[in-house]
């Protein structure tokens, strides 16, 4: 093919490298990424005693991140490392940070040290070289220390791009005063979900079971916790296919309450939105772990009402979940001091640095806090002292295993709204929607260089 | 002409000192000029003949991404949406503009001086805060639209959906604008000497015969500025799609405008080559369309 001749001309040893080790890692599982990482480690130059003198240099690094709990970690690190500075900076939250990291890398300054950047957006950076190999810094030797799930979001290729900041197994979240009012059962399956979405409309014309218009990391979570697998991807060549049946089973139900006008057409994370979980008008979200902090800090006026509940199954007493969001910690490539970085995310990622952000809220991806019983028996005065890390943790252990994100999650999730989002606003069915999705991204992987399976 | 003239009598070697000393004094503004606007231009130029893919590298592809723009149906769905815009948009703010220049200039109005700082204010606001604040009253259940609804027992239609976004953005731009036209305008009917209206007044004129025999005839020129100015505008919209994008993103697609589609490419698809491309033909499609109102005018003017 054209493209392999252009490759193998133009393209820099490190990334031919990295995919081929890409091509090889993708067959097996996070396996075969730890070795990879490993041998890196073994030839690295950082080592403990780096790191240590580092931290006794001192210096200051800039991380880039939205995170809340991260205040408190930077203020421990800096109490507990007096020479360094950290400068936390939150330069937007999503994609508009992308935006600006993406703007930084191009122009070669006001890269941050440190940067948040999500599972499904690691890929992209990482296939970009925007963010550096965690594996000659070391990282190849945490095998282990944290859950499956995310532990291989941050290999890439045979790379590891990043440490798992937290994870976001899903559950559902409801609005227990208002679930009462109505008479209620908590959903324990989606069919009980529709039924229940229904009356609850029905009784209050002004309320909703969840709010969605349109999102595409809530849709693709809803396919993969449906065991569907539409994304193939294999070194650099993906493949798309929103006809196999998790899809379906997925558009199936969605697309009834779309029709019904069941769900809340309000945008997440919008005024409206933090509103409408306040007073009750969306009496419940399917989302990940990471919630609960940002209920307690965005709803107010939820307090006491909202409890947790695992997520609705397709099949009765099933136990399936996935994974919604979640982030990393990775170091920007052209960051100016890496060592001091990667000291600073070992700390807060897998060294003191998670309890103080357990302790804030946050759900972490290690797995020796997960298991922590102190973890599990927590009381959350919020949800009226329910223990919900319980229910989040058993959600965490049982994410369905071999879903992978395309390596330009990013874009195609910016042009969702303009495919998919016609199925909330017009006569377009959400199939339909994803088709011309799963085309765009296509095009868009083709235009990029990929391979694209038919 | 006139160096010409100078260089005779001095010979050769003066003028090419003469010239220099010239130089010398543009020096500074050239060297800000070319790079704050030279090197841009030339870098996006540069940037527009090659191809930068995340497998496969940068490779020269000459003009494949000019053709490639010209048969783009997003490109062209965009730039259909800002021309529709400038032909209803623009006309309406104009006019606005027009009736309250005339209406402070006639004198007749009370409280004119405050009348003319509030038609002006919103200009002073910046796009981003009146976007929000619009978005938060077009909102159709907490917002104005959603109390109005309520408290009447409407359902007025949603002016975030897809079908009226572009309406209810022209609205944000008319706000925001208005004041803006109207003091280019205003300005204009200053200097107007007065004995015209003296003498009009003499032979009998109306308000309505001033207006129409002086006063417009005066604004010409700078309605025609006005003009160009709000064509730039309407090719260029930008801040306020992509501000209630938060909000309303099925309303407001990647494609919405040209520039909002050269932003989606580069920041979020990381096509910055075809983003550039994307930028210069709407840059010279804007030169092109500026150039012949301006010709227009100018033949009236004749």
């Amino acid at each position: 093919m054209a493209i392999t001749r252009r490759r193998a001309l133009l393209l820099g040893a490190a990334l031919t490298v990295s995919l081929t080790a890409g091509a090889c890692g993708s067959s097996g599982s996070s396996g075969g990424g730890g070795s990879a990482g490993d041998a890196a480690a073994a030839s690295a130059a950082v080592s403990d005693a780096d790191i240590r003198k580092a931290l006794d240099t001192g210096g200051s690094i800039t991380v880039w991140a939205w995170e809340p709990t991260l205040k408190q970690v930077v203020e421990d690190f800096q109490a507990k490392y007096p020479k360094v500075k950290v400068n936390l900076v939150n330069a937007g939250t999503g994609n508009d940070q992308y935006t600006a990291l993406q703007n930084a890398v191009k122009a070669g300054s006001g890269v941050p040290d440190v940067a948040q950047v999500e599972y499904y957006a690691l890929p992209q950076f990482a296939l970009a070289k925007s963010v550096a190999d965690l594996g000659a810094l070391g990282a190849g030797t945490l095998d282990g220390t944290f859950t499956p799930g995310p532990w291989s979001s941050v290999h890439v290729g045979g790379g590891i791009y990043g440490l798992p900041m937290d994870s976001g197994p899903m559950a559902l979240f409801y609005n227990k005063e208002v679930f009462d009012k109505y008479d209620l059962k908590v959903p324990a399956t989606w069919d009980e979900f529709a039924a229940a979405a229904e009356s609850l409309h029905k009784a209050n014309p002004k309320a909703y079971i969840t709010n969605d218009a349109g999102d595409a990391g809530f849709t693709t979570s809803m396919i993969w916790q449906a065991g569907g697998k539409p994304y193939t991807v294999d070194g650099t060549t993906v493949g798309i296919d929103f006809t196999e049946p998790g899809t379906q089973k997925f558009t199936a139900l969605w697309q009834k309450l779309i029709d019904g006008k069941l769900l809340a057409p309000v945008t997440s994370w919008s005024d409206e939105w933090y509103k409408g979980l306040g007073d009750g008008t969306i009496a419940g979200l399917v989302i990940g772990a990471w919630m609960p902090a940002n209920l307690e800090s965005g709803v107010k006026a939820g307090e006491g009402k909202w409890q947790v509940a695992p997520m609705p199954q397709w099949e009765a007493g099933g136990g399936a979940t996935a994974e919604n969001g979640g982030s990393s910690l990775a170091i920007p490539e052209a960051g100016p001091n890496k060592t001091l970085a990667y000291a600073f995310l070992k700390y807060a990622t897998v060294d003191e640095g998670v309890q103080a952000r357990v302790d804030g809220g946050a759900f972490p991806a290690t797995t020796a806090q997960l298991r922590d019983p102190k973890f599990q028996d927590k009381e959350f005065p919020y949800f009226g002292g329910q223990k919900v890390n319980k229910v989040l943790a058993e959600s965490a252990s049982q994410v369905v295993s071999g879903w992978s994100y395309l390596p330009f999650q990013v874009y195609a999730n910016s042009i969702f709204n303009d495919t998919v989002g016609k199925a909330y606003t017009s006569s377009t069915t959400l199939r339909d929607g994803l088709k011309a999705w799963q085309d765009a991204s296509l095009k868009y992987g083709e235009e990029q260089g990929f391979t694209v399976r038919q | 002409m006139v160096s010409e003239g100078y260089s005779d009598v001095r010979g050769g070697r003066a003028a090419r000192r003469r010239s220099w000393a010239g130089w010398q004094f543009v020096a500074p503004f050239m060297a800000v000029f070319a790079l704050v606007f030279l090197a841009p231009i030339a870098y996006s130029l540069h940037l527009s003949l090659f191809r930068t893919r995340l497998i496969g590298g940068t490779s020269f592809v000459g003009a494949d991404n000019y053709l490639k723009v010209l048969q783009d149906p997003q490109f062209w769905s965009a730039f259909g949406r800002v021309a529709l815009f400038l032909v209803v948009q623009v006309p309406i703010m104009l006019f606005l503009a027009l009736l309250v220049a005339l209406a402070i200039d006639s004198g007749r109005l009370y409280g004119s001086a405050f009348f003319r700082i509030s038609v002006f204010l919103p200009y002073a606001v910046p796009a981003v805060v009146a976007t929000l604040m619009w978005g938060f009253m077009y909102g159709t259940r907490f917002g104005l639209i959603g109390n109005v609804n309520e408290a009447f027992g409407l359902s007025l239609p949603d002016p975030l959906s897809p079908d009226l976004i572009l309406a209810s953005v022209g609205n944000i731009v008319t706000w925001e604008f208005v004041g803006y036209n109207m003091l280019i305008l205003y300005s204009a009917l200053r200097v107007v000497n007065p004995s015209l209206y003296e003498a009009a007044a003499l032979d009998g004129a109306g308000q309505f015969r001033i207006i129409w025999a002086i006063k417009l005839p005066a604004l010409r020129g700078a309605l025609l500025i006005a003009t160009i100015f709000s064509i730039i505008g309407s090719f260029q919209l930008f801040n306020e799609p992509s501000i209630l994008k938060t909000i309303v993103p099925n309303s407001i697609i990647t494609y919405f405008t040209p520039n909002y589609y050269a932003y989606s490419l580069s920041f979020q698809g990381q096509q910055f080559n075809y983003s550039a491309t994307v930028a210069i033909v709407m840059g010279i499609i804007t030169m092109v369309v500026a150039y012949l109102v301006q010709l227009r005018g100018m033949r009236k003017a004749v």
